[in-house]
């Protein structure tokens, strides 16, 4: 059974037209990386899967989203569960005004943990995940804010991986950050692929042909091409997918 | 290319002009202020002793002190904060981060705007129609203190939603991607960053209190009374009414001239005070959420 699955996935931003008929589906354990101009839909196509679009004012969906075989749009779903099992990381590292640990630790609080003991653990545990643990291991108490932008992006990664979800979304993770972070980001993609569905938004074309095992190309709102990453770099289908990754446009 | 002589010394003496200007309206403004202080301050200092501040009005207002108009004022501050700023933060949460955009909102804050247009005596009328007979507190610092709270109400629901509005979203969807809830989020994430913030709609409407007259004329400020207040139901004098009578419809108005330069400098002292201690504690609470 694929991990998430959509069928026919229309939104509307008022009356802007944003996805037409979407319908694609993805894997356990595997990267799936969405590419495209700016404002082709991507964002907000993976924005879909946590239902963060009800953030905002006058959207209109139809279609059906899958996570796990369950229609997460179905009345009576419980959103908070939803995003706990479907974890964030956005485009900005933006940890909270808040402790190293604090921030890790914040998920669970909000869940309802309570147990100190497991928290402590837990936090260890996503830092040493999220490849943090070693740099940050002695200041825990000192403010998120005292970390470089890389490391402020691998905490934010920590704190999505200590509410324990199995798919992790990334909006241009390392966009803002300097090519070394941005390697260490990649690298622990690699690694947390191992135990995650990852879905990941970048407009870096090398980013995407490195990290994933399928792309899809967005373009207009609309679903391009989905294949393999191999295959869509080396041999795209579509005339509009071979323009955009050789860099005719974008 | 280079400019023809005339038009680039054009150019430069415009700029100065304006410069100028801009410089002269800055600095008297400054100027402004620092006269109504000095003239406060040379005309009231020689009333202010330790006996001034701690002592009774005698003789007809013209000697002894101000001692119970500073508490009544203090009292009255602390009422009217205790009514006005959690409801005051309350509303302003609910506007800024729950309410959705449409004309229910636009109506909510365009109330709140001509709240705060309401002239001040209006706000007096009104305490007293309400809080002082129909629902039977008399003129007391509960009802004072309502109706100064009514009053600055706006005030400190305006400066919570910039506070609250200067958040960036990143924060609020962080957290709402982590499971939490919108009173989790809001609560726990979003108020400590705006703290700072809010606080300055405080020492505002701190400042706008203690000096109000209208208000207090009808709802608890006395002419002169014997002893402190002992609860809620009391009257007490208080500051701004107090300079009113010493400066206008005591008996002895001519006599009374450095009592009244001296519950003004008091009065002007007081509201520095809070400011001050305000801002430290401002500075604090964002010293706290950076290092937190």
């Amino acid at each position: 059974m694929p991990k998430i699955e959509t069928k026919n996935i229309n939104l509307y931003y008022g009356d802007f037209h944003a996805l037409k008929g979407i319908t694609m589906s993805m894997e356990p354990k595997t990267v799936t990386a969405l590419i495209g101009p700016s404002g082709c839909g991507k964002s907000t196509y993976l924005r879909i899967f946590n239902r963060m679009n009800d953030l905002i004012d006058n959207v209109k969906l139809s279609g059906f989203v899958l996570v796990d075989g369950q229609d997460i749009y179905e009345k009576g779903t419980k959103v908070d569960e939803l995003r706990k099992n479907v974890g964030m990381v956005f485009q900005k590292p933006n940890p909270f005004p808040k402790s190293i640990f604090e921030n890790v630790a914040y998920g669970m609080k909000v869940n309802g943990i309570k147990d100190t003991k497991y928290i402590t653990q837990k936090v260890e545990q996503s830092l040493q995940q999220a490849a943090l643990w070693d740099e940050v291991k002695d200041k825990l108490k000192k403010s998120a804010f005292e970390l470089s932008g890389g490391q402020q992006q691998r905490l934010c990664i920590a704190r999505a991986l200590a509410v324990e979800p199995s798919i992790l979304l990334m909006d241009e993770p390392a966009s803002a950050l300097d090519p070394l972070s941005t390697s260490k980001i990649e690298e622990l993609i690699y690694e947390l692929k191992k135990e995650y569905t990852i879905v990941i938004v970048t407009h870096n074309m090398q980013q995407a042909g490195r990290v994933s095992d399928k792309t899809a190309f967005f373009y207009l709102g609309e679903l391009i091409e989905f294949d393999d990453t191999k295959i869509v770099f080396t041999n795209p289908k579509n005339t509009k997918t071979q323009n955009y990754i050789t860099g005719r446009f974008g | 290319m280079e400019l023809p002589k005339d038009i680039a010394r054009k150019k430069r003496r415009n700029q100065s002009i304006a410069f100028w200007i801009l410089r002269l309206i800055s600095f008297s403004i400054v100027g402004i202020l620092f006269s109504i202080l000095g003239f406060i301050i040379v005309k009231g200092i020689g009333a202010i002793s330790w006996k001034f501040l701690t002592s009774w009005p005698e003789d007809g207002m013209t000697k002894g002190g101000i001692f119970p108009c500073i508490i009544g004022t203090i009292y009255l501050i602390i009422g009217s904060m205790i009514f006005a700023f959690p409801i005051g933060v309350l509303s302003a949460l609910y506007i800024n981060e729950y309410s959705k955009k449409g004309w229910f909102k636009d109506f909510i804050r365009l109330m709140t705007d001509n709240l705060a247009g309401v002239p001040s005596i209006v706000f007096g009328l009104f305490g007293m129609s309400l809080f002082v007979n129909q629902l039977h507190f008399g003129a007391s610092i509960l009802a004072g203190s309502l109706t100064l709270g009514l009053l600055v109400l706006p005030i400190v629901i305006r400066t919570t939603e910039e506070a609250l509005k200067s958040v960036p979203d990143m924060f609020r969807h962080g957290s709402m991607a982590l499971g939490a809830s919108k009173w989790q989020t809001t609560s726990k994430v979003i108020l400590p960053i705006a703290y700072p913030n809010v606080i300055t709609g405080l020492i505002l409407s701190i400042g706008r209190v203690s000096g109000e007259t209208a208000p207090i004329l009808f709802t608890v400020a006395a002419y002169s009374l014997p002893k402190l207040p002992s609860s809620l139901k009391d009257q007490v004098m208080a500051l701004p009414y107090h300079l009113y009578v010493v400066a206008t419809s005591g008996t002895h108005v001519e006599e009374s001239r450095g009592m009244a330069y001296g519950t003004a400098l008091v009065l002007i002292v007081l509201v520095l005070i809070i400011n001050l201690l305000a801002n430290w504690l401002r500075k604090i609470f964002s010293k706290k959420v950076k290092m937190n």
